[in-house]
């Protein structure tokens, strides 16, 4: 494996996206929801202002679930097909370089983009409000970003994925956005209906492993559980054992969840 | 046929080598059995219909399609497998309608696949000069004209010093002045020694360019040699046309009567006298003879074209 290639091909595509102001544009959505959020999340309990690093950090948890795995998506969904559909893969494909350096190099730089707008739009949000955060509750954040930025890279992964699989852009962008309801809006409803069906009884045990199968609910139980006042906030908290709920563990299965689509990707884009 | 597929007369060992390339796609028979050998530093045609198989055994050969069957060696290594990298590095490659990034200048388009190819930097400024697209440097390649992403798409083909060229339908979009510039530099290179293969489809184009030529239909390669060569194998007829000083027809079908000719025509204002290949010189003579009744002959030879459409219908 060559790094000088792979860093190359990542470099592009990070500066494609600093260039055509997709950074910005994504930092600045983060920055303004999360903003919003912290101000005026207790809104509906009549109160308006900055409450608690605890009820910020919940806020958010639900909207960088239902808004990070978009992005991700929208941004790698194409990696692949669409160099293809332009008819620019086979020139890139005839340089001395692997078919795995070129799969890489792509996620890599479509990663840096990602994870350099997520910590700058939160980080602004940090800085904004530092002077209502003592030390506990700016690590509390500081772990809220990197979680954000792991579940970015798992569904950055699953988009480059759909990218070696689709026959073309379109269906690859179908493809996104199924997955994009599956992970985030059924998979839940799915298990929880397994749950109620059974009445409990089956499924049981092994419900917080199944809650590992989709990344989204490892980040919801990653932010979860290092907050105890957020823990309470949260009904499917109570089933899920403490034992699992370690964050280097969980950390250790997004982990999984960004290596695997990739070989998969590698697999199939080997051919 | 034998004889004319060979090398040129020198015998060194084939820069590109394939031995029964074939592709299949289901039941379609893109590329089929293909046999060539393409000497250091030849510059080789490869012709065809749309569909012929020409794109697909070039992606071949460049290691980008797998082959079904058939062994294809660049430079005596096999395109795929360990030793890739160190046969790619030899090789530029143009492909058929190049697509280039529009955000990037053309500055820096040279940059990004100089560094993909190892290639020094310091070599972008020069492939861009010799191409003629210095002034257009720093212009983002969203503003090029087709013939200018042709151009820059052929500057990225020589970075790195190849010794090997593919191109792919290079002179597309090109226009007379450019083609012609294109062709220099090409036998600048040749006389590098660098060893080229092209597509085109406008014959008349390579006719007179190529050291030797395929033409190939129906996935196969149904000819191979230089342009005289496959005018000889296909045995087409030539003909002369023959200017009069007066209106002589008569005198000329009296002293070509008993000559093998194909047909006598008079025109507006000369004589078409057509033959085959072998008759050419017993013709000639026979006009000769015709002493200053003749102001002016010309021979027509069948052009690549005719030839082309001989082999491929």
């Amino acid at each position: 494996m060559e790094i000088r290639q792979i860093a190359t091909l990542a470099g592009k595509e990070f500066w494609d996206r600093i260039r055509n102001r997709w950074v910005l544009a994504v930092a600045l959505v983060f920055t303004a929801f999360a903003l919003v959020i912290a101000y005026f999340g207790g809104a509906q309990q009549g109160t308006v202002g900055f409450r608690s690093i605890e009820f910020t950090i919940a806020s958010l948890v639900s909207l960088v679930i239902y808004l990070v795995p978009l992005i991700a998506l929208v941004l790698g969904f194409d990696a692949i097909v669409g160099e293809r559909e332009r008819g620019s893969l086979d020139l890139l494909l005839s340089m001395p370089i692997t078919r795995f350096e070129l799969l890489l190099g792509k996620y890599l730089g479509l990663a840096a983009a990602l994870a350099f707008s997520t910590i700058a739009g939160f980080g602004l949000v940090a800085v904004v409000l530092s002077a209502q955060l003592d030390l506990t509750a700016l690590f509390h954040f500081f772990g809220f970003m990197l979680s954000s930025v792991l579940l970015g890279l798992a569904f950055l992964s699953l988009a480059v994925m759909v990218s070696t699989f689709a026959a073309d852009r379109t269906r690859a962008s179908g493809m996104a956005i199924a997955l994009w309801f599956f992970f985030v809006l059924v998979f839940d409803l799915l298990l929880l209906g397994g749950l109620v069906v059974t009445g409990g009884k089956y499924g049981g045990e092994i419900f917080p492993y199944l809650l590992l199968l989709n990344p989204a609910d490892v980040f919801r139980i990653l932010n979860i559980f290092t907050l105890d006042d957020v823990r309470t906030l949260y009904g499917l908290a109570t089933v899920f054992p403490r034992a699992l709920a370690e964050p280097w563990l969980l950390s250790l299965v997004m982990a999984a969840w960004i290596a695997a689509p990739l070989g998969v990707a590698a697999w199939r884009f080997r051919k | 046929m034998a004889d004319t597929s060979q090398a040129p007369a020198e015998r060194a060992a084939p820069v590109i080598a394939v031995r029964g390339a074939t592709k299949h796609y289901g039941a379609v028979r893109a590329v089929d059995g293909v046999d060539l050998e393409v000497a250091p530093g030849e510059l080789f045609g490869l012709i065809g219909h749309n569909g012929a198989g020409k794109s697909t055994l070039f992606k071949m050969m460049l290691g980008l399609i797998p082959a079904t069957a058939g062994d294809i060696r660049i430079g005596g290594s096999p395109v795929t497998g360990s030793g890739f990298r160190a046969v790619r590095r030899k090789i530029g490659y143009l492909p058929e309608n190049v697509v280039l990034y529009d955000n990037l200048t053309g500055h820096e388009t040279l940059e990004f696949f100089a560094r993909l190819k190892g290639a020094p930097a310091s070599e972008c400024g020069p492939a861009l000069e010799r191409v003629g697209l210095s002034s257009a440097a720093r212009r983002r390649v969203r503003e090029y004209s087709k013939g200018m992403r042709q151009r820059l798409g052929f500057a990225q083909a020589l970075l790195g010093r190849p010794r090997i060229l593919f191109l792919d339908e290079p002179t597309t979009g090109l226009d007379p002045e450019a083609i012609r510039e294109f062709y220099l530099i090409l036998r600048g290179l040749k006389a590098d020694g660098v060893t080229m293969i092209l597509t085109s489809h406008i014959l008349a184009e390579i006719q007179e360019r190529v050291d030797r030529l395929a033409i190939m239909a129906a996935g196969k390669v149904q000819a191979v040699g230089t342009v005289q060569d496959l005018r000889e194998q296909m045995d087409l007829p030539l003909w002369f046309r023959v200017r009069l000083a007066h209106e002589d027809f008569h005198h000329v079908r009296a002293v070509l009567g008993g000559l093998p000719v194909l047909a006598i025509e008079a025109r507006e204002d000369h004589v078409a006298v057509e033959c085959q290949r072998e008759s050419k010189m017993v013709v000639m003579q026979a006009l000769a003879s015709l002493g200053d009744k003749v102001l002016d002959l010309h021979v027509h030879e069948p052009s690549l074209e005719d030839v082309f459409f001989g082999f491929s219908d």
